[in-house]
């Protein structure tokens, strides 16, 4: 396992170098000028020119890219140009909760879409099956910023089950409940969505497996039933539905921005949105090549988890 | 087969129906035959005929749409098909050991084949798991898998075709059942395996004194294996008797069709085989009267309108064919 997981590490280094690329790049083809949004359209050009070269905009972007990322690999990811704060201690805060949302998205998604994936495969064409599936796919459907917006009027304005946004009471004393309790709507408004493709694939992944031979041969020795599930159906099943998990962590990372917004989530999404209009290239950097390195991570771990699961992957 | 001996299987007018009421087939049709101890009993016919269906329902492994819609399937007295469900986990892989069609897919890829074998002994018998694994050794150099210590800790995909058999042989003998239910088991396996398998079915049936059901649509295996030999046709039994009598009388028009099919190494090469021509009927629209009679090269009038029942023509000697008379052949 040890040497499975250093391969795996390695060879997502290219990918990584890949993706910094990328990040360095996309940030350079955004229209508008550093310059001009930092000294305001008055601003004269030799001033702008001034500041170009201060900033090192001047330079080729090959050099530009290469500086940056030396910098990086020190973990200096600058200072953010428009606050002139250090962008790690911007970004770092509020990556942090945006992971949180993001894990208390993913574990509702895995708890939603596998028990229910799970119960309509073993009860597939059921009655439970048809109106589980058709909840499913209306909720999955839903574009996240509006069932936001509708989870809050009912449950937070008319029910006031939940509060509205934030994820704190300013009032209160703060803690692990009330995090949770500010926690809840945001996270179910990331979650539905993945939860319903997570749904489909277990409950297709399920039922492929049931069909298969081998899982007539060990019904044929007398297996109970639990056993015959846990052992020779959800084991099979599993490994392409983790892949499935583990991608649909792309999409609750950008799910979650989103729903940051909606409910003033103290996130990533809008310390992106705001550098993204303030051209603030530094703080954008750090924070797209944190996403990047959040989901090549989790790839990690997923490939981690089938190698676990399927010993044929272990030896490749 | 000796009339004293106690039956160890006993099926009587076993019914098994794919689909609905309306839109549905019946795919075995009123199967009754019994199997006594150290008796090997050959199952023969064409694809799609109901061999398998058959053994599934003797297991209780029918799944739906299918299920088994009347009859009985008595062992030790107990009819199977009314015991709870509990029950038939005993019976399964206990008393009733089942071999299937496939190995290449008949083992669970993500479990060492040691864990599949002792999966079946720890379900059945009260043992510890280290006990259980000894045995699996034991079971396995019996099958005749070497370095069989190592090699329970191997995952399905090191080992071969045959290799696997051997294993699934194992494991479904692993409880010393009475009866083995075989359901093709050399189908998929090379030519020079096949041999190896089937000797070591016969020799391990031999040894333990089990009944052994065999499917197999090769008369091959029919005339190396079998004491006696049912016909399946379209859902039905049409042809019952001891393998020489199969062989040397066959009485039922399909069975000889089946034997004009065969080529025999003394035979004739001048001679061309004889395809049966046609096509076995759909299950859903059934001809009336003999379901054999589109194709029967000796049918008259009244086969298209009379269902012929499985009448015994002598002690040991049934068939399902209005033509044939008791002892004394009309055709």
């Amino acid at each position: 396992m040890g040497a499975f997981l250093a391969k795996r590490f390695l060879g997502v280094l290219p990918v990584i170098f890949g993706v910094s690329i990328v990040i360095f790049l996309l940030v350079q083809l955004a229209p508008g000028d550093t310059a001009t949004v930092l000294l305001g359209p008055q601003a004269t050009e030799a001033a702008k020119e001034e500041l170009r070269r201060a900033l090192g905009l001047d330079r080729p972007l090959a050099v530009q890219y290469f500086q940056w990322l030396g910098r990086v690999l020190t973990g200096d990811f600058g200072t953010s140009i428009a606050t002139q704060i250090p962008v790690l201690d911007l970004v770092l805060p509020r990556f942090v909760n945006t992971l949180i949302l993001t894990a208390a998205s993913l574990l509702l998604a895995i708890v939603l879409g596998y028990g229910i994936g799970f119960f309509t495969a073993l009860r597939a064409n059921s009655l439970f099956d048809r109106i589980a599936t058709s909840c499913m796919l209306m909720a999955g459907s839903a574009p996240p910023f509006w069932l936001g917006l509708v989870l809050v009027l009912v449950f937070a304005i008319d029910l006031g089950w939940f509060p509205v946004s934030g994820m704190e009471d300013f009032a209160g004393d703060g803690g692990t409940m009330d995090l949770l309790h500010h926690l809840v709507l945001p996270a179910v408004t990331t979650a539905l969505g993945p939860a319903a493709i997570i749904a489909r694939i277990v409950r297709s992944g399920i039922l492929d497996v049931l069909g298969r031979a081998h899982v007539r041969v060990a019904r044929s020795k007398g297996l109970q039933r639990r056993d015959l599930l846990r052992r020779h159906v959800i084991l099979n099943a599993l490994p392409p539905i983790v892949t499935i998990t583990g991608l649909q962590l792309g999409y609750l990372l950008g799910g979650a921005l989103l729903t940051e917004v909606v409910f003033a989530w103290p996130g990533l999404g809008s310390l992106l949105y705001d550098s993204i209009t303030a051209r603030d290239l530094p703080v954008l950097q750090a924070a797209t090549l944190l996403i990047a390195l959040a989901f090549v991570l989790a790839n990690i771990a997923v490939d981690a988890i089938n190698a676990m699961l399927d010993p044929r992957l272990r030896e490749i | 087969m000796s009339a004293a001996q106690i039956p160890s299987l006993v099926v009587e007018n076993l019914t098994t129906r794919f689909g609905s009421d309306r839109d549905g087939a019946t795919v075995v049709d009123g199967v009754s035959f019994v199997l006594t101890p150290g008796q090997t009993m050959a199952l023969v016919g064409e694809s799609g005929s109901g061999k398998s269906a058959t053994a599934l329902s003797l297991m209780r492994l029918i799944e739906p749409p299918g299920r088994i819609i009347a009859g009985r399937v008595l062992l030790d007295g107990r009819d199977l098909l009314t015991m709870p469900e509990r029950g038939m986990e005993d019976v399964r892989g206990g008393q009733i050991g089942m071999v299937f069609q496939d190995p290449l897919t008949s083992l669970n890829p993500a479990l060492t084949i040691g864990r599949q074998i002792t999966e079946t002994i720890l379900a059945h018998r009260d043992i510890t798991p280290a006990e259980a694994e000894r045995q699996a050794i034991d079971l396995l150099v019996r099958v005749g898998v070497s370095d069989a210590a190592r090699r329970i800790h191997d995952y399905p995909h090191h080992f071969s075709g045959g290799m696997r058999q051997r294993v699934l042989i194992a494991s479904a003998i692993s409880c010393a059942p009475a009866i083995i239910i075989a359901d093709e088991p050399t189908t998929a396996l090379d030519v020079t395996v096949q041999a190896k398998i089937l000797r070591l079915l016969h020799d391990l049936q031999q040894e333990m004194h089990a009944s052994m059901l065999l499917i197999t649509h090769d008369l091959g295996v029919v005339a190396a294996m079998a004491d006696t030999v049912m016909v399946m046709y379209a859902g039905r039994i049409v042809e019952q008797t001891d393998v020489d009598t199969l062989f040397h009388a066959p009485r039922h028009p399909y069975t000889k069709a089946l034997l004009a099919c065969v080529a025999g190494i003394e035979d004739d090469r001048s001679v061309p085989l004889q395809p049966i021509s046609g096509m076995a009927p759909d299950l859903k629209d059934l001809p009336r009267g003999c379901r054999f009679a589109p194709r029967c090269p000796l049918v008259q009038d009244v086969c298209r309108t009379t269902d012929p029942a499985l009448r015994a023509v002598s002690r040991s000697h049934s068939v399902a064919c209005l033509l044939v008379q008791e002892e004394t052949a009309v055709v």
